[in-house]
């Protein structure tokens, strides 16, 4: 289907810038690295399992705003998002396109984070694997359209945050839920709920964020 | 509509507001027996919830009227829609105002992460503060009119998925979960207070959303007239 | 047979309006020329006419499908990073262009930027960015163009590039270009258009 071939074109393309600029993928390794590092030393010795997840959650979810502060930077410089919204394909293949790259880097952020917190903290079971997946998803759902959002603005860097935060809250609570709970799949089914309606939204709505 | 007609229906629904608020107030004060365990303290909840409800309300329309602007891309939307977001902020910050008075009466703190509700509307409140700086930092015109429709729909997908998010927390880090002994078990006295409560509240709303509308207008019109006489 | 029709348009930008009360018609096969000074609101004129502005007064209809119309913005609205190849083929690919290879290479050749396919945009010379530009704008055959300052940065060779260019486009395509210098397309123009 023509769609899906643009999204394959416009994915490509932003895998194919990063690997040009190699500038954000790195950053985020580091930046994931980095926090967990703060984080053994701004805990204090007895901390339990729950509170050393809720921190790794904590580190993904910035780790991911670092990499989001990018997603729509070279279009936003060249303002080359007119060459691309003037196109006659759907406008949500934009959204898709970039948010399949964003899935990309967190998930390439996550190989590395992971087996770090399982050196530096604790055990990595296969619930928090499956939670981070979803989590993924939903992040970078929600992620790539907020960035649009705010690379409209004046304020963009400050702005991103702002937006994303209080968006993604549910995402901490599933999250921190599915790895520390008794009953995981509950708070698991609430992520991939939690991935389908804001993936409907932000696919559907994405046209009117990048149009007048 | 006529200006004479428009302004009776304002002072119409002003009073209403007055009137519903005030016979509200009387109610719940006077005539609504104590609550069972709770007390005297329990009567905030004829003021804490309907604002609440209010709050929602405000929101909802502010959705309704954010997707008729997508719809129909007639910008008159856009200040309804944000108008209504206003509104529903300034309730929500009511909301935990009294929230927090209420916790304080019953369990002695000014906050509980056991709250639900309470949290419910800490989260949409740092959402729509987030409209607020959205709207600021775009210049105005379709575009940010758009990008306030869009997040204003997000924010009702939102308020659900919270909810579910928050009571699911609640199994985590909190044990024991604060609720009032309100539950749903209203006696005739006190769901008819809660209904006049509601009512006033709500008709407040509309007064407020009214007013600041038209006052809005008003402010367009003229910087219109402005530009036309240069 | 009318491509563009404005009746009142207007655009502000919050308080500033830019442009006000624009009556003006292109038939289709014409040619209009829209001058004036900077800050007129030539840019915002074309954008409007692109469909990547609304207007907030006014009414503005055009008879083109995004498919059918070719923008040449301000900015060349290429990625830098990436070659004139793999630019113009992810366009080629996003307009669904037949015999996508064949196309850009003729293009590229016709441009003078042949030699450069595998350099990236970012080291390109003003004047061979312009000419990049230009070949993703006429990439997909438009039908109807509008260009912005299309000969900002041109040397002597682009210059008379695109004036031979502008001269075919002008005989089978409705063409509204944007320019500070008018004399430089006036004898193609069927009709111009001052901005205050």
């Amino acid at each position: 289907m023509r769609y899906f071939g643009d999204v394959a074109a416009l994915a490509r393309k932003d895998l194919l810038l990063e690997l040009r600029s190699r500038d954000t993928l790195p950053a985020m390794l580091l930046f994931v690295l980095s926090t967990l590092v703060v984080f053994h030393f701004a805990l204090p010795a007895e901390t339990s399992e729950t509170a050393e997840t809720g921190l790794l959650w904590v580190a993904l979810l910035f780790t991911a705003l670092l990499g989001l502060v990018r997603a729509f930077v070279a279009e936003r410089e060249q303002r080359v998002l007119d060459g691309l919204v003037l196109a006659p394909c759907d406008r949500s293949a934009i959204w898709l396109g970039k948010g399949i790259g964003v899935v990309a880097f967190l998930v390439l952020a996550e190989v590395v984070a992971l087996p770090a917190y399982a050196l530096f903290f604790g055990p990595v079971g296969w619930e928090l694997v499956v939670a981070v997946a979803l989590a993924d998803i939903g992040l970078a759902a929600v992620g790539t359209l907020l960035a649009a959002m705010a690379a409209a603005s004046r304020a963009r860097e400050l702005l991103l945050p702002l937006l994303f935060l209080p968006l993604v809250i549910p995402v901490v609570v599933g999250g921190v839920g599915a790895s520390v709970s008794a009953h995981p799949g509950r708070y698991l089914a609430f992520l991939g709920l939690y991935d389908a309606v804001f993936a409907i939204l932000s696919w559907a709505s994405f046209e009117y964020v990048v149009t007048e | 509509m006529s200006t004479s007609l428009r302004n009776n229906q304002a002072v119409l629904l002003a009073g209403s507001a007055a009137i519903l608020l005030l016979a509200g107030t009387a109610l719940a004060f006077y005539w609504v027996p104590n609550a069972p365990l709770e007390g005297f303290r329990q009567r905030i909840f004829y003021y804490h919830v309907p604002i609440a409800l209010t709050s929602y309300a405000c929101f909802g329309w502010a959705a309704w009227k954010a997707l008729r602007l997508l719809w129909t891309r007639e910008q008159r939307y856009d200040l309804e829609s944000y108008t209504a977001v206003h509104m529903g902020v300034i309730f929500g910050i009511l909301t935990l105002v009294t929230g927090s008075i209420w916790a304080r009466t019953s369990w002695g703190h000014w906050w509980v992460w056991g709250s639900r509700q309470l949290v419910l509307f800490l989260v949409l409140f740092l959402f729509y503060a987030a409209y607020f700086m959205l709207r600021y930092s775009v210049d105005p015109g379709p575009r940010r009119a758009n990008l306030s429709a869009v997040y204003a729909l997000f924010g009702v997908a939102l308020i659900p998925v919270s909810f579910l998010a928050i009571r699911l927390a609640a199994d985590l880090v909190h044990p024991v979960v604060f609720s009032h002994d309100v539950g749903n078990k209203l006696t005739a006295s006190q769901f008819t207070t809660f209904l006049v409560c509601l009512a006033g509240m709500l008709t407040l709303a509309g007064t407020l959303y009214r007013n600041e509308l038209t006052g809005k207008r008003v402010d367009a019109r003229l910087r219109e007239l402005r530009e036309a006489l240069e | 047979m009318t491509v563009i029709r404005a009746r009142g348009l207007g655009r502000d930008f919050g308080a500033k309006r830019v442009l006000r009360g624009l009556d003006f018609d292109v038939a289709r096969g014409g040619f209009l020329v829209v001058t004036g000074p900077n800050g007129a609101g030539k840019s915002t004129l074309l954008s409007l006419c692109a469909g990547l502005l609304a207007p907030t007064s006014g009414e503005l209809r055009v008879d083109a499908e995004r498919a059918e119309i070719g923008y040449l913005a301000h900015e060349p609205l290429v990625y830098r990073e990436l070659t004139p190849l793999e630019n113009l083929d992810l366009y080629g690919r996003l307009y669904r262009i037949p015999e996508r290879r064949e196309r850009i290479g003729m293009l590229l050749e016709r441009f003078g930027l042949w030699e450069a396919r595998h350099e990236r945009a970012e080291s390109f010379s003003r004047g061979m960015t312009q000419r990049l530009a230009l070949c993703r704008a006429l990439l997909h055959e438009p039908r109807l163009l509008l260009l912005d300052e299309p000969y900002a940065g041109l040397d002597e060779a682009g210059t008379e590039l695109l004036d031979d260019e502008l001269q075919t486009l002008a005989r089978e395509r409705t063409l509204v270009v944007a320019t500070h210098e008018p004399e430089r397309v006036g004898r193609l123009a069927t009709s111009t258009l001052a901005l205050a």
